[in-house]
């Protein structure tokens, strides 16, 4: 087994009696793709939200590439390459999908603070965000404001913007979520084709999308971890299946 | 299906809009990214009335001065509003703190020189732009608002109440200005001050245009357009807004300063309530967000206001309102979005 | 000694009262519609002019001069809250604040082509022109009723907003507008009542108020700061806050500039920012 990119220890968050997250340990291997499942409200986003750092924990530790983040905030996190997509699209609307996937570019490179323009530098930015955006199919949008595009395009955007900070963790949130199960061909190719060292954990609720792709299965059920394993494992787990009655899950 | 054909038709409606093939369509507030020949026309316009006023209106070159100090405040403000999106209604106490840096260093410690006076002044701004700044950009919405203008009003005060260092309510008389590099002094015409705020002015815009098309620039419209995301792709917000509400702070700072400079007087007026109030109005005149607009809205503004309030304050006071009234309910992209109808009207054939 | 200390306690309370009066509108506006309206001040200042010309051109006793000003005032704001505030809720911070200077703005400029540049006074009825004696001092009886009418109306809108259907619904709507609306309540109607409510309590403070703020065509903008500054600290939304804030701030103003009158209204700025740091919604805020 390699070393944890990602790792939680006994990570914890309660609002005065209500407990979101209990006490989760959790790993997180590179080049590995494993999924958070759970009922609604089980407190997938709070831990996406405890990751990331957009809400600190009552107490327990994350652990991003050898180092405790628990104290980092959100910034400082994605410098060390972890990166998240939002379940609901979060773009910026006004400008061009290409200058969405620049703006990231530029952050990622330390470059936000570059106060004059360069001709050369900005052309090469450009072919390296039309690269991105040709990955994903999105290359005839590149000058389009992102707020003219179909919503499913624009869930694309987000995954550019994600893949353009180069993430070493890669946290997919529902990345189908309002997509026709009839588009989400796209979204399944762009997974198939992420770098092959790269760690992702997909929230999602489309069990074919987990099924098809996880090689580990979380499921959290009231903050807690119930299970933790293979496609197999969880599919025949019947705790999980008392969990999901009526839901339908199948491998 | 619908949700495609209403895209189609969006964008039909944008190509018949944007006007020529080069610029894209702006909304309220704009884009940063240097798109659109309207900055061009406006640039064009500006240049050419200032030529002219300097070849063939000499009575007007001191009011020349005094709008070009106006447009480099204004500018300042649309950085801060128009691109970074922080509404300020304090800005005021920074263009004001310029000016009463240049008079107090003069009047009391004898520092007449004024390049040297500009760079105090815009230091001396935007020390108390960081000082300020830090505590402003923790509070959002109305709270914010609150506090550009509780800090405004407390400098205001103490600029009142401190008679020994800046006169009081009677202002600081006889700011003396030593000549530009030694060689150029302070005519009654005002062809000195005129051609030195020009200068200056074309320094600033030249800065302002560049910053804003830099990836520095960029980022503010990306905070602007969406927090949480810039956040996400690894910015610090917080440091990001301070440093423009720095920069923006000093530019005001740097307009107070020749303010003093050029009318030798500095009064409360450059620190009050009205001024910041007038100054985001300019910007919204202009439109916001498009650095062209806010310079075009600060000649329109300070020739409308010198023809008017020489009529009658009240009246003054009256179309002032009934203008803005009108601009904030049926032309919210200001007068450079005027332009941008009117440059598409003339260019129909070159919209796709 | 003391006697200095209730001086200034007693004009820190009509100074607050005042305040709150004008204020509290606001307040409740700001909390229910999210909008920023720089202009309530020059509501303040109708519902003096009403009063001025009610008791001195109309020779209309003073109290019922003071139910015109509200009356008046709210339907004014009725009106112009149907015309155009209503289209900007929800716009942007920018232009909410730009297009409430634009009414300050054209209010200044009317008030100044009707009644002149120069203060007005309202005519006072005698019973409250004297002073009034309490242990062995001295007190203005017209800033007694001032203090009497600001505790009054905080105990008419806790019984508004507390105890009847209308202020039910506004609480529901300040909380959550978009769950209130679910249920059912009607709150485009709800939204022109509460705005009609606080300009009529404005133009209420207005009248009652002009011995303490002087009514000048440029009211709503010298004092705009201070209505502000009471809103802010005591939080968007709730009535009891701004009578606190205002309690603090009339206070501290008065005493600041009584015993050291060389710092002016310093005092007030300091302690408005340092709350404001501490508590960015303000200190009963339902919302920031």
């Amino acid at each position: 087994m390699t070393a944890a990119i990602l790792e939680t220890r006994a990570l914890h968050k309660n609002y005065g009696a209500l407990t979101v997250a209990q006490n989760i340990n959790f790993t997180l291997e590179p080049g590995t793709f494993e999924a958070l499942i759970g009922p609604n409200g089980a407190g997938k986003s709070t831990f996406v939200n405890l990751l990331t750092g957009l809400v600190p924990p009552t107490s327990g530790t994350v652990i991003l590439d050898g180092a405790d983040v628990t104290a980092e905030p959100i910034e400082a996190r994605v410098k060390r390459g972890l990166v998240r997509t939002f379940q609901i699209n979060t773009l910026f609307n006004s400008l061009t999908v290409a200058e969405n996937v620049i703006l990231a570019l530029d952050e990622h490179r330390g470059q936000g603070w570059r106060p004059l323009p360069s001709p050369s530098r900005r052309r090469r930015i450009r072919e390296e965000a039309y690269d991105i955006l040709g990955r994903l199919g999105l290359e005839p949008w590149g000058n389009r404001e992102v707020k003219e595009l179909p919503y499913g395009r624009q869930r694309l955007v987000e995954i550019a913007i994600a893949l353009a900070l180069r993430p070493k963790v890669l946290l997919l949130d529902e990345p189908a979520a309002g997509i026709p199960s009839t588009e989400t061909g796209t979204i399944i190719e762009v997974l198939e084709n992420l770098a092959s060292d790269l760690a992702v954990l997909i929230i999602e609720h489309d069990m074919d999308l987990v099924f098809r792709f996880a090689q580990r299965i979380t499921v959290l059920v009231q903050g807690a971890v119930l299970a933790r394993g293979t496609p197999d494992e969880i599919a025949n787990n019947d705790e999980v299946k008392a969990v999901y009655l009526g839901e339908g899950i199948h491998a | 299906m619908a949700r495609t054909e209403r895209v189609k038709s969006m964008s039909a409606t944008y190509n018949a809009a944007s006007g020529t093939g080069v610029s894209t369509p702006s909304t309220w507030r704009g884009l940063a990214m240097g798109r659109s020949g309207s900055d061009l026309v406006i640039a064009s316009l500006l240049v050419l009335a200032g030529l002219a006023t300097l070849l063939f209106g000499e009575p007007y070159w001191l009011l020349g001065a005094q709008v070009a100090i106006t447009m480099i405040f204004a500018l300042s403000v649309d950085l801060l509003v128009g691109f970074a999106g922080i509404v300020t209604l304090g800005h005021a106490v920074f263009f004001g703190l310029g000016a009463y840096t240049v008079g107090i260093a003069s009047v009391h410690l004898g520092w007449t020189e004024p390049l040297s006076g500009l760079l105090l002044a815009g230091a001396s701004a935007g020390l108390l732009g960081l000082g300020t700044g830090v505590l402003v950009l923790r509070t959002k919405g109305l709270g914010q608002l609150m506090l550009t203008m509780a800090f405004a009003s407390l400098v205001y005060e103490i600029a009142n109440r401190a008679k020994p260092v800046t006169g009081g309510a009677d202002g600081l008389q006889g700011v003396i200005v030593a000549p530009i590099f030694g060689l150029f002094d302070f005519d009654i015409f005002g062809l000195t001050a005129f051609l030195y705020t020009l200068a200056v002015l074309g320094i600033v815009v030249l800065f302002a245009v560049l910053m804003t098309r830099s990836p520095y620039g960029r980022s503010l419209v990306g905070i602007r357009e969406n927090r949480v995301r810039m956040q996400a792709i690894g910015t610090n917000v917080q440091q990001r807004l301070l440093s423009i509400y720095v920069v923006s702070a000093a530019l005001a700072g740097v307009a107070g300063a020749l303010l003093a400079q050029t009318s030798q007087f500095v009064g409360l007026n450059a620190l009050h309530f009205g001024l910041s109030g007038e100054v985001l109005i300019i910007v919204a005149l202009g439109g916001a967000g498009r650095l062209w607009g806010a310079l075009l809205g600060a000649v329109v503004f300070s020739l409308f206001k010198d023809r008017l309030s020489a009529l009658d304050p009240a009246y003054w006071y009256f179309w002032l309102g009934l203008l803005l009234a009108v601009i904030v309910l049926f032309a919210p992209k200001g007068l450079i979005g005027l332009v941008d109808r009117l440059m598409a009207a003339l260019h129909p054939k070159e919209a796709q | 000694m003391l006697t200095a200390a209730l001086t200034i306690i007693f004009h820190g309370l009509a100074f607050a009262m005042v305040l709150y009066i004008v204020s509290v509108g606001l307040g409740i506006t700001m909390g229910l519609m999210n909008f920023a309206n720089l202009a309530h001040g020059a509501f303040a200042a109708a519902g003096g002019y009403v009063v001025v010309v009610a008791t001195k051109a109309l020779g209309w006793p003073f109290w019922a001069a003071l139910p015109a000003a509200f009356v008046v005032v709210a339907l004014t704001g009725a009106v112009i809250e149907r015309l155009v505030v209503r289209t900007l809720y929800g716009a942007d911070e920018l232009r909410q604040v730009l297009f409430s200077i634009a009414l300050l703005f054209m209010a200044i400029a009317g008030f100044t082509l009707a009644f002149g540049p120069l203060q007005q006074q309202p005519e006072i009825p005698a019973a409250l022109s004297g002073q009034i004696g309490a242990g062995g001092l001295e007190f203005p009886a017209y800033r007694s009723f001032v203090i009497v009418a600001g505790v009054l109306i905080l105990g008419a809108l806790w019984l508004l907003i507390g105890r009847t259907r209308m202020g039910m619904r506004i609480r529901a709507a300040v909380d959550n507008r978009n769950m209130a609306e679910a249920i059912g309540v009607d709150t485009k109607l709800l939204f022109t009542m509460t705005f009609a409510l606080g300009t009529g309590i404005a133009g209420l403070g207005g009248g009652i108020g002009a011995d303490v703020l002087s009514i000048t065509p440029t009211y709503g903008q010298e004092y705009l700061v201070l209505f502000l500054i009471v809103v802010a600290v005591g939080g968007l939304g709730s009535i009891f806050g701004p009578f606190v804030a205002a309690l603090c701030i009339g206070i501290v103003d008065v005493a600041g500039k009584y015993l050291i009158p060389e710092f002016g209204a310093f005092f007030i700025y300091g302690v408005v920012i340092a709350i404001l740091l501490a508590k960015p919604a303000g200190l009963f805020g339902v919302r920031s």
